[in-house]
């Protein structure tokens, strides 16, 4: 067992999945003789060399649209897009081909590709490299997002999407890249897509977050828990298909409930999960739910993103409101 | 100091072999036996016929929009014929002769016409894909598809098929590129009917050919007379054969014109002379490759109401069958197929929820159920979200 960063883990991930299946195979800008950027895919090109680690043209509707032909005749592509905010320029290939081909070929032809892409604020990046935009991927029937939160469940995570015979969009939050470290078991760990864990176990308030969100969230519980009010903290970790029934198991039980995510408010990831919890679990409320975002504006330059992105005393505030409601 | 010309080191020749009064270039003339050239004529007949008694239905309400292929068989034809069962085709949506060569069912097409999506299921053994619809996005998967099967020892190639419109996308441009870095043995064939749309070819492009767009990338490039069956024949040939021995991309532009709409919904009168229409129907694609079986005693008039006669059969027996299989396909579940490889909980949920708004629907061992949700006065209607942890 080794302590491992989010990119030491996914790296380890990598590793592990293309020393077990031939088919599996890297792609994207810079991932090769460089590494990848952050060093996700470092020295994965000497192990495997360029038929499997492929430097690419700068493409991103390239790199996905060759990655889905690749995946329809038998392979297994990780590409990367160096940044989420730069993924647009591929978002067509995934909505229009990658979720549909299945469907559309009624059921003659898979797409079992993997996109990694690195996002969310917080390390004073350019414009276009800080966006948090998982909405655009979770309202795309045919697709799964999965977001990890730390190093081991990074590698267990992504071990599970490239096993997956469906498309997967796997969101890295590179403000937790390096942020911390974790025990990652040597051997082989696979976690189920769609299931949600639950980080902490208290019994007066529940809050629900993700990726980079979490260690802020987790933050606000022990805050809290030195005031004597212990938070039921649920880690997503899939954010499609969304496991409500986690959230609303423990809403029932707490009876409040906070959401916190980098996305901005409006039509945010929380905008459906409060929708859930009314569902699920009405009666049981003893306050609104609230959410803890973005505000509605492009991320700003990073002299301003820690501004934007939600801290532990916003998350505070939340729970006060909901507490005291 | 020179200011001089820059070798590019390709050239984009223009095939022709068959004249416009059914004479062939000897020198250039495939070898093709007649049988093939026969079936290759059947085959453009009947996406002719086919798309003829579409419209009619389409006028009629019975099915839905479709793209004809009038006018464009040869080119079609000429390139599909040219592979294996095993290399893939992968069309946009306007390759009726082309999917018919590969034994596409007729039926399956009007079912799919007619608003179903089981009229595209494809079969095991078939390596063709479905419909594209968006312009250009297919050809960056048959390049993908292409590698991958070089990169797992197959000696298959891809064929993709585009019009004008399309090169003037991103998409193609990319395709072209990856092809050519990763020698990925795809065949890409450019239908350029002379219109994306109402938008004619000169505003479409400012380049003087199609074709020369492959070049700046690195692929060689040809154009062809694409009424010509036997000139789209050689050049795709030759292409199949670089693509497959040497694993080099290349690009066939066939000159031709979509005599009929855009699509059903579409009114080409608005954008394009008579005279010019019936200048390409001088050109005719069938007509052409019909005198050439004439003149060589391969066809005549009892032999063409014969075959005339086979495809009205045909494709009346299609739209039996098409019919038939519509009237099986009632209800909401078909909708939740194929979305995943194994549904997810919450699909699960809502395919039920709506299937209880479906009564005929209804399946075995869930009429229980539905009925004791109805006691119980959950409501049925909500696919929106219930809520309910209904994984049954």
């Amino acid at each position: 067992m080794a302590e491992l960063t989010m990119v030491e883990a996914i790296n380890l991930a990598l590793h592990q999945e293309m020393a077990r299946d031939e088919t599996v195979l890297v792609l994207g800008e810079d991932v090769g003789v460089d590494g990848g950027i952050f060093r996700v895919t470092r020295d994965l090109i000497e192990e495997y060399g360029e038929a499997r680690v492929m430097d690419t043209p700068l493409a991103e509707s390239g790199i996905l649209g060759f990655s889905i032909g690749m995946a329809m005749n038998g392979m297994k592509p990780v590409p990367e897009m160096q940044f989420s905010g730069f993924a647009y320029l591929g978002f067509h290939q995934l909505e229009s081909h990658a979720s549909r081909m299945r469907w559309r070929s009624q059921g003659r032809f898979s797409v079992p590709m993997t996109v990694r892409m690195p996002y969310g604020g917080g390390v004073r990046a350019l414009e276009h490299h800080s966006e948090s935009r998982e909405i655009f991927y979770t309202h795309m029937p045919g697709m799964k997002l999965v977001i990890p939160s730390g190093p081991r469940n990074a590698r267990a995570l992504l071990l599970a999407a490239i096993r997956d015979p469906d498309p997967v969009v796997f969101f890295e939050p590179k403000a937790s890249y390096r942020a911390f470290r974790e025990e990652v078991p040597d051997d082989e760990e696979v976690m189920e897509l769609g299931r949600a864990r639950t980080a902490r176990e208290g019994g007066d308030i529940t809050l629900v977050a993700w990726g980079a969100m979490l260690p802020r969230t987790m933050e606000a519980a022990e805050r809290l828990s030195e005031e004597g009010i212990e938070a039921d903290v649920i880690d997503l970790l899939t954010l499609s298909p969304l496991d409500y029934e986690t959230v609303v198991d423990s809403v029932a039980r707490t009876g409040r409930c906070v959401v916190v995510h980098e996305a901005p408010l409006s039509y945010g990831p929380a905008g459906e999960i409060v929708a859930r919890v009314n569902e699920g679990c009405f009666l049981s409320l003893e306050a609104p739910v609230a959410r803890v975002a973005g505000p509605d504006v492009h991320m700003p330059y990073f002299a301003r993103e820690q501004l934007y992105l939600p801290d532990s005393d916003r998350i505070l505030d939340a729970c006060r409101r909901t507490l005291d409601f | 100091m020179t200011r001089e010309p820059v070798d590019y080191g390709d050239e984009i020749p223009f095939i022709s072999v068959l004249d416009e009064n059914g004479d062939i270039d000897d020198d250039l003339m495939p070898d093709l036996g007649p049988e093939v050239v026969l079936k290759g004529y059947r085959t453009m007949l009947k996406a002719r016929r086919f798309d003829e008694r579409r419209l009619k239905l389409q006028r009629s309400g019975r099915i839905g929009t479709f793209a004809p292929v009038v006018g464009q068989e040869a080119s079609q034809i000429g390139t599909i014929s040219t592979l294996r069962k095993d290399d893939w085709f992968v069309p946009s949506y306007r390759e009726t002769a082309a999917g018919f060569w590969r034994g596409l069912d007729p039926a399956d097409i009007l079912v799919f016409d007619a608003g179903y999506n089981e009229g595209i299921s494809i079969p095991d053994d078939a390596r063709d894909l479905p419909n594209a619809v968006p312009v250009g996005t297919q050809m960056l998967q048959a390049a993908g598809i292409a590698h991958a099967g070089r990169l797992r020892g197959e000696d298959a190639i891809a064929m993709t098929y585009f019009g004008d419109g399309a090169t003037s996308q991103g998409d193609f441009h990319e395709a072209l590129n990856f092809a050519a870095v990763y020698s990925a043995p795809v065949v890409f064939v450019c239908q350029n009917n002379q219109y994306a749309i109402s938008v004619p070819r000169e505003k479409q492009t400012a380049s003087k050919t199609l074709a020369q767009k492959a070049v700046a990338n690195g692929l060689p490039a040809v154009q062809v007379d694409g009424n010509d069956l036997f000139a789209a024949y050689t050049a795709a040939r030759d292409a199949v054969k670089r693509a497959r021995e040497d694993g080099q991309p290349g690009m066939i532009e066939c000159v031709t014109y979509r005599i009929e709409m855009h699509t059903t919904a579409d009114d080409p009168t608005r954008y394009r002379e008579d005279d010019e229409v019936e200048a390409w129907r001088e050109r005719d694609p069938l007509d052409r490759l019909g005198d050439y079986l004439r003149d060589r005693d391969a066809l005549d008039d009892g032999k063409l109401e014969k075959m005339e006669k086979e495809i009205e059969a045909e494709i009346a027996d299609a739209w039996e069958r098409a019919e038939a299989r519509i009237e099986e396909l009632e209800g909401t579940d078909p909708m939740f197929a194929h979305i995943y490889a194994e549904p997810t909980q919450e699909l699960e949920r809502q395919r039920k929820a709506m299937a209880r708004r479906a009564p005929q629907e209804v399946h075995a061992g869930e009429d229980s159920e539905a009925e004791e949700d109805a006691e119980n006065g959950k409501d049925e209607d909500q696919v929106e979200g219930d809520g309910e942890k209904d994984d049954g």
